[in-house]
């Protein structure tokens, strides 16, 4: 079996081909470039230079898969339009990875816990808090737009080790280390941050999660999915409030 | 013998807040056209929401094609090629089509046609009527736009005029919200405008200096603006009907007399109107008996062609394919692609 994956939630765009396998199957390719370039630009181009170099017939993927969101709202469009044009000429299902799933699953095996964060502006993070036991991947906190004070609050009382990774990491890191967890290191708790190679979105970690959603039975249509954006818009965030206080 | 065969192209349209597609055989036969409005969706905040469009658009896209094909009756296998609107228009509502069309003309081998929005509402025209060719001038009147365009050739336009402020269907849609009717303006101001009398309040008929086919629609803006203060300052009654129908009628005259220099100016024998603003029945009435004193021929596409639709951007894809224009898979959206300069 065999699947495409994109991500394009964040500042990477990347593009992979994933096998199955009894043991752990292969990446078949990956491209990931983050770099200034619009994915609009890049992601296609980067799928064809895939095609071409591992000699694959579209028509012979299984399934497309793709970061699913949180991320910037017009990226998973990209993202989500492109796994959606390909699923409708190609016939294939899609299967919606969520992307601090598959961020944290660039980590697999880690010890402690494992906390993306993803810059979703205003002060906030997209995060949630993942770890891996016994070789099975959890999710301990669901994936969410939070204040980067509330996550530092949680893993404070989780008083646990923990690895951070993702695009939040250079904008909110400092302040995660110098004052939110002096408490988790005053509890003799460690903290590290991912190196460059894994501290970012990768769509092979979209493809391997993808496989076992697949297993699982987890696919939809190309029809019926659509990002989830954790997230309404400015407009009708700025309706709600409204609405809100004409009521009190 | 290439040339004896049916160009089929499937187009989408996602520029604003209609998802379309449409297959259109030859350039000038409509075998579908599906149109997805959200209009209602906006309604509530008085105008579109961007990124409220671009949350519709990847909902219903699928879909929408999905119909446009299952009523054409085709499969994609059948199809000559993907044609696309990849400007003007909202960034993030462009950029759903745009990679949506990209990914199919990738999956399904098909060659990839970016079309110019207003490109593709002049091309309505040629599916309404099959005997219309270049050259002829077009007025191309929408929420966005106010363009005179002398249509030279298929794909060879020149702008001989534009707005210098607000295109003609946003003061429709701000003098509506103004006198309380709501949106969309054009088809409320419309139909409001048929209870009234056009000739009740004078609004002013605004030209360009030095730019004799350019357009202000700002300046009859505010004389509805500041008539209604005046009104409200004096305590006299506001006959909405009247306003709608003095300002529609101010809009509409500018609009019809500068077409009518433009076309003996530059010696056209045609006249064609393109866009949402098309539909306006007074334009159109207007612009009837102008034409018909100058022994003109009128062109204007059916109200559904008028609007926001893909098969306009499958006809204009039908002439920039038999041209030979054939895009990338790094097609971007270009929110202001500029007319005639690609």
């Amino acid at each position: 079996m065999k699947v495409l994956a994109l991500d394009s939630s964040g500042l990477v765009a990347s593009v992979a081909l994933v096998e199955d396998g009894a043991m752990g199957g292969t990446l078949l390719a990956e491209y990931s470039v983050n770099y200034k370039k619009t994915h609009s630009q890049t992601l296609l181009p980067m799928l064809d230079e895939i095609v071409k170099m591992t000699e694959l017939s579209l028509e012979t993927v299984d399934a497309i898969a793709v970061a699913a969101g949180p991320g910037s709202f017009t990226g998973l469009r990209i993202g989500s339009a492109t796994a959606k044009g390909l699923g409708l000429a190609l016939n294939k299902p899609l299967v919606a990875v969520p992307t601090l799933d598959a961020l944290a699953f660039n980590l697999w095996g880690q010890e402690g816990l494992v906390c993306p964060l993803m810059d979703a502006r205003r002060e906030q993070v997209y995060t949630g808090i993942y770890e891996f036991q016994d070789g099975r991947f959890t999710c301990l906190v669901s994936p969410m737009a939070a204040d980067i004070r509330e996550i530092a609050g949680r893993l404070c009382a989780m008083k646990r080790d923990v690895t951070f990774l993702g695009d939040g990491v250079p904008v909110y890191g400092h302040k995660l280390t110098e004052v939110l967890l002096a408490e988790l290191t005053a509890a003799g708790k460690k903290h590290w941050y991912a190196p460059a190679h894994v501290n970012r979105q990768r769509a092979g970690s979209v493809g391997a999660l993808a496989l076992q959603y697949i297993r699982e039975g987890k696919t939809q249509t190309a029809a019926e999915h659509r990002p989830e954006y954790l997230r309404l818009s400015q407009a009708e965030r700025e309706r709600a409030e409204k609405d809100k206080k004409g009521n009190v | 013998m290439e040339e004896q065969k049916d160009i089929l192209i499937l187009a989408i349209e996602s520029s604003c807040d209609e998802t379309a597609a449409a297959v259109v055989k030859n350039g000038r036969e409509v075998l579908s056209n599906v149109i997805s409005s959200q209009i209602v969706l906006h309604t509530v905040y008085g105008g579109v929401v961007p990124e409220i469009a671009s949350r519709k658009h990847i909902e219903k896209i699928n879909e929408v094609i999905q119909e446009a094909l299952d009523q054409a009756k085709m499969t994609l296998g059948d199809l000559s090629a993907v044609g696309v609107t990849y400007g003007p228009g909202l960034v993030g509502a462009l950029l759903v089509g745009v990679a949506e069309a990209k990914a199919i003309s990738y999956g399904a081998h098909l060659p990839l046609i970016g079309v110019h929005h207003i490109e593709g509402h002049i091309s309505a025209n040629y599916i309404e009527h099959k005997e219309l060719e270049p050259p002829f001038l077009c007025l191309v009147v929408s929420g966005g736009h106010t363009h005179l365009v002398i249509v030279r050739d298929y794909g060879s336009y020149e702008i001989i005029g534009r707005t210098r402020d607000d295109a003609a269907g946003e003061a429709f849609d701000k003098v509506a919200r103004a006198i309380g009717l709501g949106y969309p303006g054009g088809p409320k101001i419309d139909k409001a405008s048929k209870e009234g009398n056009p000739e009740a309040i004078h609004f002013p008929r605004a030209k360009v200096e030095d730019a004799p086919y350019d357009f202000s629609f700002s300046g009859v803006k505010s004389a509805v603006l500041n008539y209604l203060n005046g009104c409200r300052m004096k305590g006299e009654e506001i006959i909405k009907a009247d306003v709608a129908a003095s300002f529609q009628r101010a809009v509409c005259e500018v609009l019809v007399s500068h077409a009518l220099d433009a076309a003996r100016a530059y010696r056209l024998s045609k006249i064609a109107l393109a866009g949402g603003v098309a539909s306006n029945s007074e334009l159109r009435a207007l612009m009837e008996k102008a034409c018909q004193k100058e022994g003109i021929p009128l062109y204007y596409p059916s109200p559904v062609l008028c609007t926001d639709n893909a098969a306009m951007i499958g006809a204009a894809a039908y002439y920039e394919y038999r041209r030979g224009v054939r895009h990338g898979l790094d097609l971007n959206a270009v929110p202001n692609l500029k007319l005639g300069e690609r």
